[in-house]
């Protein structure tokens, strides 16, 4: 533990720690543009540098610079002071003047730092230099003269990213970063912006949209899959203008995929503001007394057995709460929160969690991936495979669809065939699994999906049992749940009741009244006649088809709780009103009960949230994981041989929301459909 | 240039090149064939005449490299032309010591006699006039290198009588032009007398 | 002055055959397994003792620089590589030991990878030097037919393999972790240091980077002795060296001279002396271009060695003697220098890549006139907010000319300002 001082303060530091992670552990600011936590060093930009007694009569970066013991550092000496005076000048000589009309403008670092370091007048009397813009693609925009050649971008794309794309060609002031002309090809490519010190590489669909300081700023939870990334909801009046991500170490780091950075346009289109009830044939506009009205002459005298309830993808607890509990109350069984029809386990919860934990992923050092494409089912989770596979030491083996995922693997095989094979052990990568200190797998929904998903799910179980991924302390069998609400919706058992039936059954006939929450991703002609209700905020599938559609709110529009795939419980803040009539979705439900006559036990979230912790303790938790208990599986039924599939085709359209995302319509004509164009 | 496959838009190694670009690629370590980039460059530069995006894509795609890696690289050094050149390119050094010794002059014949400023080549494609930094010949400025060859202790004469060589084909050898013995002072050594140091 | 007899470049002129068989006639090659027999610790102490310092420039006691290669290897290989990328301006030396002696940079190949327990060296010739890589090829070609190198090398029971790897194009290459990077096959963008080459240079491996002449000399030291080596040169400043001479003299050369040899005696003896006279002389570049410029009263005394030049605020960098007579328009000599280190700046330090091309700027309006008396000042001062704060010292050698020049020609500089003012006032 090397120990130094920092301006006489004495501070002790992790061995293997530089210069600048000393300096901040005694208090002390050290501006900086290079460097960063989440990237490699490349300690160019000089602004960090220091004084550094004993040693030469030069500064020395901080954060290229190993701490070590004895070290006097002195931040505030002539030395350090005029080193970035001097490191600021040259930064600025060439850089415009042109804040006005620059989107970083009020959250750019040079701003922020010129005003500590900067002098008051340029002494640069030479002509600025001009750069031409860059085509970097729908997301990013570029205004390359503002740029400072940190390589930041290039480091993200290389390194946390695995798409080396971006590059700084030619030499000298005119080097250049680019991407020769093509779009950033990551789903997490719109971290560049974030990282980008100034404002050369800025929000695309965001552009002259809003200063900072314009916008009320709330804390949410991404549900476009299921992470469950921490976001920040930047909102102006009614409007989602943008959406950053939040740091939490545990579950998104500092990354955000781009769909759940970039399709809250899609909150503004094609949405249910206003409840409909059809009347021969039409939908028709009504008001919430008209709907409800519709509602309770449909269910009067009707068998709770012939009505069901599905929920689809981004339902908050809270609403799955309201409406599991109505259900119960009209006798219905029929209940699933699984439109994909995935098989689980809901009374055993380690079934169905991601158990190893996100950040757990960076402790093992053998992955067995089954049936997923990490890459487009949660692009940060595969982030962080990446940065574990990048530390050196992991082994990788896959059994389903190749991708390009960012990391070498072994494909082991397609499918089922093979799936069996290493279930029976004979398989060679089980030889790796047993001899590992830290095996684990990922199953995605894909294969989870399919009629022998019971049987996948069991042999995958299986082969976690008998090859060491059950253990003490460490359980690395994980479903990649994609749904943002599946978890939660198990955790409340949002599951066929006694005698009830599932997804499937409800959707072939078995009732021929159904309530969907949000559920769009089904396909609803088997239905028949069927009464639909449709609760939710788009008029996408499942408001087409339905009978009465109360208008819901989106997730930026409601306080909600999401259970992430690891089983983190998380809570998200309302950031604006949904639109119109639209009301949050318990509420909705709440008013329905009393319609009904069968009025639910609570008036206030609180006292719903605390139906809810009633329900299953884990939702008295917050954003916090504990370990799930493991129950031994007994293998069910056969696995056929076909092929796992990837239950994604397009990563950009995969909700309601997104589908109405003009910016989602530009990334899969641009990422996708000119791929496939041009085969 | 005939067995390569090359247009603008495509390019790949004749049968003879692909070999000594194999040979060149394992002088370096096993999984260190990146090292390989500048001297496949360079190969395929003498094939196609110049460093075109489609010899940069095909370096990349042959050393199993992301491309802009590649782009970085062709344009991060200057003997990479980025676009067609001539048949001679003379390369004048106008750096301090060759300056001292007269550059500027080498310079003007040179413009003078291509009609050619820097950067710039003919029609017919014959000349292809570059600046360049620093040769390292200096005491034997001022330098123009021809291709691969240096041309040293001009002077305005000289490089007019070079030129028309060029043009007519006949190039000199390369070398000083003066009566000198490469680096060793004109008129006579002043060192390495003794015959035994000679050998 | 030196004599013949004890000149380590006997072929420095290239009069004689350069191959093999002429190398050999010359003492190449002569008892190599033997001296490698003596030990990697003997063969570091020896070239110690020699006092033999770094002749690309920084001038780094060359035995000590061997001493920090690890001596157990941990797996790793190590690596010897020869820095062959000559290129700052006024030197030529290299180029001369490469075409006309390759066999003294093979043998010392050798017998540094022997020293070092190095199983590789890769040469690093500037691209532009076609001819010379050829030639240098062309002698490792015959020393490995011969069984000199490769394996088993001159039956000395180590295994050494010599490569040669030509440049494209960038001065930047000459510092030695960016010719690593560029050996590497990236661009020539100097390393983040530590960590230092010996404990992960090429490939990640202990690697230790010498200038060709350092190599070059090496065996000739060792056949000779140390003491034969140290006996020339003021203590510290030991050994042979060659010179280039390059500017206003009357016959330009490269020559072999005693390290400490007086910066007069050697421009006088060897090149004919100044043009017209060293009344004649203005200003003397003694050690290549990133060495501050010197005025003819320093040159009348100084003594070409590392600490007689370090004295007078300069250097003696590669020793590359440039000469300036009275008619030389030092602000704009040094004004091209000024566009050279911009032009050859790698543009990933934000000093460097603005500071070089906003003093280029600068340097370009002093030499025309087109400036204020004031911007002296500033212009020195933005030297000194590059110098020291870039990751190389490509930063510094665009610094220290320039403060050179401000140090001995101020008047010059103010002289031109004010000439032009007048002129423009009368238009």
């Amino acid at each position: 533990m090397p120990k130094l001082t920092v301006d006489g303060i004495e501070v002790e530091v992790a061995p293997g720690s530089t210069v600048l992670q000393a300096i901040e552990a005694a208090g002390k600011e050290v501006p900086r543009f290079c460097y960063h936590e989440r990237l490699s060093i490349a300690g160019n930009c000089r602004m960090c540098l220091v004084e550094i007694r004993p040693g030469p009569p030069k500064p020395a970066a901080s954060c290229a610079m190993p701490a070590g013991d004895n070290m006097e550092v002195l931040t505030a000496s002539p030395m350090t002071q005029k080193a970035r005076k001097g490191v600021m000048e040259f930064l600025l000589i060439n850089h415009p003047l042109d804040c006005p009309i620059c989107d970083q403008g009020g959250e750019c670092d040079l701003q922020d730092q010129a005003l500590f370091y900067g002098a008051d007048t340029s002494r640069f009397e030479e002509n600025k230099r001009a750069v031409p813009d860059k085509d970097m693609g729908p997301l990013i925009k570029t205004t390359m003269t503002r740029c400072i050649h940190c390589t930041r971008c290039i480091r993200f794309a290389e390194e946390v990213a695995g798409v080396p794309t971006i590059g700084a060609i030619g030499r000298s002031e005119h080097l250049e970063i680019t991407t020769l002309e093509h779009a950033v090809a990551s789903e997490l490519s719109g971290n560049v912006i974030d990282l980008c010190p100034v404002g050369a590489l800025t929000s695309k669909p965001y552009a002259f949209n809003a200063r900072p300081w314009e916008l009320r700023k709330t804390e949410g939870i991404d549900v476009f899959d299921a992470l469950g990334a921490n976001i920040r909801i930047d909102s102006r009046g009614p409007e989602v203008l943008r959406i950053l991500p939040r740091l939490n170490e545990e579950v998104n780091e500092e990354w955000l995929g781009d769909k759940s950075r970039f399709a809250h346009d899609g909150l503004r289109r094609q949405r249910l503001d206003r409840p409909y009830v059809r009347r021969k044939g039409r939908l028709h506009s009504a008001s919430w007394g008209e709907a409800f009205a519709a509602i309770r002459s449909r269910l009067e005298g009707r068998s709770g057995l012939d009505i069901g309830a599905i929920v689809g993808d981004q339902a908050d607890a809270e609403a799955m709460m309201a409406l599991k509990d109505l259900m119960k109350a009209l006798g219905a069984p029929n209940l699933d929160c699984r439109q994909d029809g995935t098989a689980a386990i809901p009374s055993q919860r380690a079934s169905y969690l991601f158990n190893s934990t996100v950040q757990g992923i960076e402790e093992a050092d053998v992955l067995l991936l089954i049936g997923s494409n990490p890459r487009w089912e949660s692009p940060v989770l595969n982030a962080r495979i990446r940065k574990r596979w990048l530390a050196g030491g992991m082994q990788i083996g896959m059994i389903g669809e190749r991708h390009d995922l960012g990391y070498r693997y072994d494909h082991l095989g397609e499918g089922g065939q093979t799936l069996r094979g290493v279930a029976a052990g004979r398989n060679r990568f089980c030889a790796a699994l047993k001899s590992a200190s830290r095996p684990m797998l990922i199953l995605g929904t894909g294969p989870l999906s399919r009629p022998d998903g019971a049987a996948v799910l069991a042999a995958t179980q299986r082969i976690a049992e008998l090859n060491g991924l059950i253990r003490e302390d460490w359980n690395g069998f994980n479903v990649l749940n994609r749904a943002a609400s599946r978890v939660g919706g198990l955790d409340l058992g949002f599951v066929p009741g006694e005698g009830g039936t599932d997804t499937a059954g409800m959707l072939s006939g078995a009732v021929d009244t159904l309530f969907l929450l949000g559920a769009d991703e089904m396909d609803l002609s088997g239905l028949g006649d069927a009464f639909v209700i449709y609760q939710g905020h788009h008029g996408d599938a499942g408001a087409a088809r339905a009978d009465v559609i109360l208008p819901g709110a989106a997730y930026t529009e409601k306080s909600g709780t999401w259970v992430n795939l690891e089983g983190r419980v998380q809570r998200s803040e309302r950031a604006t009103f949904p639109p119109g009539e639209a009301r949050e979705d318990w509420a909705i439900l709440r008013a329905l009960s009393d319609v009904l006559e069968k009025p639910l036990a609570y008036d206030s979230l609180s006292a719903l949230r605390a139906r809810l912790g009633r329900t299953n303790p884990v939702f008295d938790t917050r954003d916090d994981v504990a370990p799930a208990q493991w129950h031994r599986t007994a293998p069910t039924g056969r696995i056929d041989d076909t092929p796992f599939a990837s239950p994604i085709s397009n990563y950009y359209m995969t909700d309601p929301i997104s589908r109405a995302s003009e910016t989602m319509a530009v990334c899969t004509e641009t990422f996708l459909a000119a791929e496939a164009r041009n085969g | 240039m005939s067995g390569g496959a090359e247009t603008a838009e495509s390019f790949a190694f004749t049968a003879d090149h692909l070999k000594t670009a194999k040979a060149v690629v394992a002088r370096y370590p096993e999984g260190r064939q990146q090292s390989a980039v500048m001297p496949l460059l360079d190969l395929a530069q003498r094939q196609l005449g110049w460093t075109s995006p489609a010899v940069i894509e095909y370096v990349a795609d042959f050393l199993g490299l992301p491309a802009i890696r590649v782009w970085e690289v062709a344009s991060f050094y200057t003997m990479y032309y980025r676009e067609r050149v001539g048949q001679y390119r003379l390369h004048v050094c106008t750096t301090t010591p060759c300056w001292l010794r007269g550059s500027d002059e080498v310079v003007r014949v040179c413009k003078e006699k291509t009609g050619l400023e820097f950067g710039e080549t003919d029609e017919k494609g014959l000349f292809t006039l570059l600046e360049v930094e620093c040769l390292g010949a200096c005491v034997n400025a001022p330098i123009l290198q021809v291709n691969d060859d240096y041309y040293e202790d001009l002077d305005a004469a000289r490089t007019a009588s070079l030129l028309d060589a060029l043009a007519e084909g006949r190039p000199p050898a390369a070398g000083t032009l003066r009566e000198r013995l490469n680096s060793a002072p004109e008129g006579g050594k002043t060192t390495l007398l003794e015959a035994d140091a000679r050998c | 002055m030196l004599s013949d007899r004890d000149r380590i470049f006997t072929n420095l002129y290239g009069e004689h055959d350069w191959t093999l068989k002429g190398a050999r006639a010359r003492g190449d090659w002569d008892g190599t397994a033997d001296l490698i027999a003596k030990g990697r610790e003997w063969l570091v102490e020896e070239v110690k003792a020699s006092g033999l310092r770094g002749r690309g420039g920084a001038g780094f006691p060359t035995g000590l620089k061997w001493s920090f290669m690890p001596k157990q290897s941990d797996g790793r290989p190590a690596y010897l590589v020869v820095n062959a990328d000559e290129g700052e301006p006024g030197t030529c030396k290299d180029r001369d030991m490469m075409r006309w002696d390759p066999h003294k940079l093979v043998e010392g190949c050798l017998v540094a990878c022997a020293a070092m327990g190095a199983g590789a060296a890769y040469i690093y010739v500037r691209g532009e030097f076609y001819n010379e890589a050829r030639h240098l090829q062309h002698a490792i070609d015959e020393a490995y037919e011969a069984g000199l190198i490769g394996r088993n090398a001159c039956g000395s029971g180590i295994d050494c393999d010599i490569f040669v790897h030509r440049g494209a194009g960038a001065y930047i290459c000459g510092e030695e972790t960016a010719l690593i990077e560029s050996l590497e096959g990236k661009k020539g963008q100097p390393r983040l240091k530590p960590p230092f080459p010996a404990m992960a240079g090429l490939y990640g491996c202990p690697t230790t980077v010498n200038n060709v002449e350092t190599i070059a000399v090496v065996p000739t030291i060792l056949r000779r002795g140390a003491s034969w080596f140290s006996g020339f040169g003021r203590s510290n400043n030991t050994g042979t060296k060659v010179f280039c001479i390059s500017g206003h003299v009357d016959r330009p050369c490269n020559v072999e001279e005693a390290m400490s040899i007086p910066m007069r005696e050697l421009i006088e003896k060897h090149a004919g002396g100044v043009r017209g006279g060293w009344d004649n002389l203005k200003a003397v570049i003694p050690g290549g271009s990133s060495t501050p410029i010197l005025p003819k009263s320093i040159c009348d005394e100084v003594l070409m060695d590392f600490d007689a030049l370090r004295d007078v605020q300069s250097g003696l960098g590669t020793a590359a003697v440039i000469v300036m007579d009275r008619s030389t328009d030092v602000v704009r000599a040094i004004a091209r220098l000024a566009r050279f280190y911009a032009h050859e700046s790698c543009g990933q330090c934000t000093p460097c890549r603005e500071g070089t091309g906003w003093m280029m700027r600068v340097m370009e309006r002093m030499a025309s006139g087109r400036a204020r008396v004031e911007e002296i000042d500033m212009l020195l001062d933005v030297s000194k907010e590059i110098e020291g704060h870039t990751i190389c010292a490509h930063g510094d050698g665009s610094a220290w000319p320039i403060q050179g020049l401000i140090r001995h020609f101020r008047h010059e500089m103010e002289d031109r300002i004010l000439t032009h003012r007048t002129r423009a006032a009368a238009a």
